[in-house]
């Protein structure tokens, strides 16, 4: 592919050259060696300039957290149940295993659906339909996610107190709100590598006697793969991320939920709530809290680059 | 080619104008920076600053403002870090006032007894519920034992069979530190109390759920929400000021001995007429 791609770069400069002889001496002239020169410039202060910042913020939420961690012992902060800061207590526990809890129980109904929102939208409807349904999931991904967590609060979560009991702020409402804000990361991205499949393999398989339903699951899912699992690891940092809406409908208690209608804390949640009145040894929890989710997505993106190698090794 | 040309040269420019921009948002802080002020004989002139309490810290940040504009010699910072904080910066000297959203503690006033308190303006927090609830009178033991999540249905206290969903401020919030302190007597909060970091959504919350409980700053109660009354006291400003209503709060201002100078003037300045009436204005009962 990269190979293709530089030929026709090649292809495309060598033609600007011989269309454009005469204007070689014009006001661009002599002057675009310079030009080029000053947006290379550019280019690497603004690519310096982020990796900078990407690099401070790191450090700077390392440098503040880091000690605190150390202090109280990195087992007890990490298992510790009890979160009090106003009595010295700093134990993460219950929201490490809520971010999980919340995360897993989103990924359990949205990965389903949107994989086979993809399917249809790639595979099974006309593709005008598919195209008109495409932006409407973008649409979707749109919208921002204080839109979400109100629509929680004030249709999902008096729903279920209602219908299901508890008071309604719960590990379900946070998991509804959460899974349709995943919904277009997983649908668009596999939707992407279903289309991607070469279409041979699709009338191969169809030329051996294979129904289409059958080409889908036999051969199409399995070849778009790599792109699926990268989709549901890209929903799931977006799940594990998500704050506004999570803290608007999860009732944020420091607690293990024991059944799906009971509230609970993420570890992103932890930090918004708190922040406000935080000082010293508490704030620097939070930095803390920060810290360890930062390693959790660090270590996610390793999973993505690895099943993405994976996905290729499988492909060849 | 005039095409290329034209979209490098706009990306160019449009390149310098985002880093300008950016240049220009870094200076904006350095151009803030005062000279340091001439040293003026003047009484009302020189540095003062107030740290502690950040349930206070608005409320000094306001009354700075004003005293500024009257005073414009006059530079007050103010700092939040906590009441405990505010009543090390007194003793220590780190700040000429310290702010306590609470009463000093024994060990605090006998350590150090030539700390003065100025009780600049008080704050009632309300124990709210949904206006549907039947229950209107409770005492300070019941309020406890359902934070303590030992009273769990509403028919235990004579309301309907649900059971009571508990809301409650985040750790460190001022309105919960009142809160514990004056109730809960060293028990902790039932760790599945909805967590809630404003009072409005506390407000909110209770408001969308008919067994809730909830408690918030005085200031914020109004008719879509019902202020229980607490030991037969309604959580209002005169029973506050009276002591029958208990769950309340004073903001003071530490000093350590006589204040003098500056520290003196902007005191009585917020003791007076006009303080008091910004205290009042910002959300608090005044102590007059």
């Amino acid at each position: 592919m990269d190979k293709y791609a530089g030929n026709s770069l090649t292809a495309g400069a060598l033609r600007y050259r011989s269309e454009s002889p005469k204007k070689a001496g014009g006001w661009l002239g002599s002057g675009s060696r310079q030009m080029e020169t000053g947006i290379e410039f550019l280019l690497k202060l603004s690519a310096f300039i982020g990796i900078l910042a990407i690099i401070l913020i790191s450090l700077f939420i390392f440098a503040q957290g880091v000690p605190l961690i150390f202090k109280i012992g990195w087992l007890d902060f990490i298992f510790s149940l009890k979160w009090s800061p106003s009595q010295g207590s700093y134990g993460i526990g219950a929201m490490l295993v809520g971010t999980l809890v919340l995360t897993i129980s989103s990924l359990a109904w949205a990965v389903p659906l949107g994989i086979s929102t993809a399917v249809f939208m790639a595979e099974i409807a006309p593709a005008r339909i598919g195209s008109i349904l495409g932006r409407m999931i973008e649409l979707l991904a749109g919208i921002p996610s204080v839109v979400f967590g109100f629509f929680g609060l004030i249709i999902v979560v008096p729903f279920i107190r209602n219908y299901l009991g508890g008071n309604g702020m719960s590990v379900l409402a946070g998991a509804i709100i959460l899974g349709i804000m995943i919904l277009p990361t997983i649908i668009s991205i596999s939707r992407d590598s279903i289309l991607a499949v070469p279409k041979e393999y699709k009338e191969g398989s169809l030329a051996l006697g294979a129904t289409h339903m059958q080409s889908i699951k036999g051969v199409i899912l399995p070849a778009a793969k790599s792109g699926i699992i990268t989709a549901v690891i890209l929903g799931m940092g977006r799940a594990i991320g998500e704050t506004m809406a999570v803290v608007m409908v999860t009732g944020n208690s420091t607690m293990i939920p024991g059944s799906m209608l009971d509230p609970l804390r993420t570890m992103t949640s932890n930090i918004v709530l708190e922040m406000g009145y935080a000082a010293g040894d508490h704030q620097a929890a939070l930095f803390a809290t920060g810290a360890v989710l930062f390693v959790f997505i660090v270590i996610l993106n390793l999973v993505v680059s690895l099943s993405i190698k994976e996905g290729k090794n499988y492909a060849e | 080619m005039f095409i290329e040309a034209r979209k490098i040269i706009s990306l160019l420019i449009a390149g310098i104008m985002l880093l300008a921009t950016i240049m220009v948002a870094g200076c904006g802080n350095t151009e803030e920076i005062k000279e340091p002020g001439n040293e003026n004989t003047q009484e009302l002139s020189g540095k003062l600053t107030i740290a502690g309490s950040t349930s206070v810290q608005p409320f000094s940040e306001v009354l700075a403002e004003e005293f500024m504009l009257i005073n414009p010699q006059a530079d007050i910072s103010v700092q939040g870090g906590g009441s405990s904080q505010g009543v090390k910066a007194a003793i220590s000297g780190v700040a000429d006032i310290g702010a306590a959203s609470r009463e000093l503690k024994e060990e605090e006033m006998t350590e150090n007894p030539d700390l003065l308190v100025a009780r600049i303006a008080m704050d009632g927090v309300a124990v709210v519920v949904h206006p549907s609830n039947s229950v209107q009178d409770i005492s300070q033991e019941e309020v406890k034992n359902i934070y303590a999540g030992n009273i769990k249905n509403w028919k235990e206290l004579g309301g309907v069979d649900a059971a009571i969903t508990v809301v409650s401020r985040e750790d460190g919030s001022g309105t919960r530190d009142a809160f514990v302190s004056v109730v809960m007597d060293e028990e902790d909060i039932v760790a599945s109390a909805i967590i809630q970091n404003s009072n409005g959504a506390v407000k909110t919350a209770v408001v969308g759920d008919p067994n809730a409980i909830g408690y918030v700053s005085l200031a914020v109660v109004d008719s879509d929400i019902k202020a229980l009354n607490i030991e037969g006291a309604a959580p209002s400003v005169e029973n506050i000021k009276a002591g029958t209503y208990k769950i309340s709060r004073s903001f003071n201002y530490i000093t350590k001995g006589e204040p003098t100078g500056l520290t003196q003037a902007f005191i009585e300045f917020v003791l007076s007429e006009e303080g008091q009436g910004i205290i009042v204005e910002e959300g608090a009962i005044s102590v007059k």
